[in-house]
């Protein structure tokens, strides 16, 4: 009796064993033909990668490589000419307690996104919701004159006459006719003008693709569903506008955000050739401009860990905000 | 529409029982024709929308403000190019030239012909580097689209993704290590140094794919059983489809490289593009102000023109440009 029963556990316990390296054989093959059915998916896509190979590769070396060098950097000490040396995050110390430059630059580019990112992203869909409601001979002379400004390269530099610090700038000579001021304003060299001046000038210059894309959109619209809110009970063009419009441009608007934000953050250049480098006071000292104060290689400092630092800064800002952007758009109409 | 239609089809009881069954389908044609056509009446019956005149008013007097403010500065760029230079120096300045004359341009090009290096080669030089830098970024960023958007793959999710993320970080972030990639890949100082870089362009990819994706599944499947090869359907079907956003895609890259002064990546004279050579005669101060007006006027022309041509293509490829 005794003997049977030990001899029935030891049978028990035996195919548990023989049980388990199967059901181990089992999961080992079907790992196995997982990995063969990746590879076989990879063999069977080759001609797509193929043919998407020259371009990744151009897109890799010269956008995501780059972001993760800036990265590494951004925790070296680095002048291009010796090895970078690593030291841990005393650059961004740095930059947030010992460089007030830094934080007026921070400061000024804050002030202008905040300013210039919402209410160009506005203008963009405001004119081109008006022009699309516009007759169909006026929608592309309209069109172009609001894009012109963004697309004829370096043509802000016109701003420079009209903000001319004599009395032949257009906008003293104005100011002086009207009797308003007595003497030219040095609009340029006056910290105090120099925001205001920049986020005109910007908004000026604001709107590109963003703008086009918005047009594009309002033309896609379905026309029929206007008429169904009509009889539904939508009562005016603000309706109109939250309950079927821009519920229906909702990709639009996430494309439009991206772009606007990553300009508005981005404004560097504008302020160079207009304030020149540095700014009065560094008035109109953005973080870009700081950046190339430090990084570019015609400047004379050369330390690129640094700027570095203030690029990963600058990435982190966009990214982020573009983020929170795309959470608060999901939400229209609803 | 369509369910409406069927129940009114099958709604047997207005049926006469002495009917034969060829009357009563001939019966039903009718009914569901006349259906038909009060649907379509219905449908394209125009429905007022809700507008108050004192709201368009109100909103078309802010648009041609903001058209004025937006126009003006280029108005007066391009009529001043056309200002004898004593009429840019009166007080109050006017906005419109009271003795038109083309002096200007003819000064710039004199300047030009009379610098070291002819103007030619600078005029070269920038057809080149746009010319290369457009047709490499269309074809390359167009093939790598089209696998993008319309074949199955493992990694597609992932790479899409990676597309829209790197339209939210503008290039000032990565100045620095693409100066040293650039070096460390021995192109400082040739066109290629920013010709290469143009070609991997994100927005340009980025619209190119979107476009890609209307077009219909069954028309690509058809050629396969056809038995034409991706690459053969690539550049047979995809290609003359997608024209609307190639010719974007050359809008907007054309825009760029077009007023590139070469940066931090050319030193050679002789290679530099022609809007360095325009930015070096506006710095000539206040005597070349006629002429700096002419190379604006010149500089702001060209892409102008080329929008202008390429505008409602250009709506076309925008109208799939979303992120979902």
């Amino acid at each position: 009796m005794n003997k049977k029963y030990t001899l029935k556990k030891a049978n028990k316990q035996t195919l548990q064993v023989v049980v388990n390296k199967y059901e181990k054989r089992v999961k080992k093959s079907s790992l196995s033909t997982k990995k063969a059915n990746f590879k076989k998916a990879l063999k069977r896509s080759r001609v797509s990668y193929a043919m998407m190979a020259p371009y990744l590769i151009i897109f890799l070396t010269f956008t995501i490589i780059p972001v993760i060098m800036s990265f590494a950097l951004s925790f070296t000490n680095y002048d291009m000419l010796q090895a970078p040396k690593f030291i841990g995050l005393d650059n961004y110390v740095n930059l947030f307690l010992h460089d007030e430059v830094f934080l007026i630059a921070l400061k000024n580019t804050l002030i202008l996104a905040v300013i210039t990112g919402p209410l160009s992203y506005i203008m963009a869909f405001l004119f081109a919701w008006l022009i699309n409601e516009l007759p169909h001979k006026l929608r592309g002379l309209m069109t172009l004159i609001f894009y012109a400004p963004s697309i004829s390269g370096n043509a802000y530099l016109i701003w420079q006459l009209l903000f001319s610090s004599d009395r032949y700038g257009y906008i003293n000579s104005f100011l002086l006719n009207l009797g308003i001021i007595n003497e030219p304003i040095y609009w340029l060299s006056t910290p105090a003008y120099a925001l205001p001046i920049l986020i005109i000038v910007q908004l000026w210059l604001s709107l590109g693709v963003s703008f086009l894309s918005f047009r594009a959109g309002l033309q896609t619209v379905d026309r029929t569903l206007y008429e169904a809110a009509a009889i539904d009970g939508i009562r005016n063009r603000w309706q109109e506008l939250w309950y079927v419009t821009l519920p229906q441009m909702k990709s639009q608007l996430l494309f439009g955000a991206v772009m606007q934000i990553t300009n508005s953050l981005g404004i560097g250049m504008v302020s160079i050739s207009l304030f020149g480098m540095p700014s009065t006071e560094y008035s109109a000292h953005t973080i870009v401009t700081h950046l190339l104060d430090f990084g570019s290689t015609n400047s004379t400092r050369l330390e690129m860990g640094y700027a570095s630092a203030i690029a990963v800064i600058l990435f982190l800002m966009m990214m982020a905000s573009n983020l929170i952007i795309q959470k608060l758009i999901k939400r229209v109409g609803s | 529409m369509k369910k409406e239609i069927n129940e009114q089809e099958l709604d047997f009881s207005q049926l006469k029982d002495d009917q034969t069954l060829e009357e009563q389908v001939q019966d039903l044609k009718k009914q569901h024709l006349e259906l038909k056509k009060s649907v379509k009446h219905k449908k394209y019956k125009r429905v007022r929308l809700s507008r108050s005149i004192a709201g368009d008013v109100i909103l078309f007097v802010i648009l041609f403000a903001f058209a004025l403010f937006s126009a003006y500065p280029l108005v007066f760029a391009i009529c001043n190019a056309f200002k004898p230079l004593d009429e840019l120096f009166i007080f109050p300045p006017k906005l419109f030239p009271r003795h038109f004359t083309i002096n200007n341009f003819i000064d710039l090009f004199n300047l030009m012909s009379n610098s070291r290096i002819p103007i030619s080669r600078y005029f070269l030089n920038t057809i080149w580097i746009t010319l290369a830098g457009t047709i490499g970024h269309v074809l390359l960023a167009s093939l790598c689209a089209y696998p993008l958007a319309k074949h199955k793959f493992v990694g597609k999710k992932v790479l899409n993704q990676l597309i829209v993320y790197s339209l939210m970080f503008s290039t000032a972030v990565t100045s620095i290590p693409i100066y040293m990639i650039i070096s460390g890949l021995h192109l400082l100082d040739t066109q290629w140094a920013i010709i290469i870089p143009s070609w991997g362009y994100t927005l340009g990819l980025f619209l190119m794919r979107q476009f890609m994706t209307n077009i219909p599944d069954d028309l690509l499947e058809a050629a396969r059983i056809d038995g034409a090869n991706e690459f053969t359907i690539f550049w047979k079907i995809v290609m003359p489809m997608v024209k609307p956003a190639w010719l974007t895609l050359i809008i907007l890259l054309f825009q760029q490289l077009w007023g590139t002064d070469g940066g931090n990546y050319i030193f050679t004279e002789n290679l530099k593009p022609l809007s360095y050579a325009l930015s070096q005669i506006v710095a000539g101060g206040i005597a070349r102000t006629g002429t700096a007006a002419a190379v604006t006027v010149i500089m702001l022309i060209i892409p102008i023109t080329v929008f202008v041509i390429n505008q409602s293509k250009m709506l076309e490829t925008m109208a799939s440009s979303g992120i979902k």
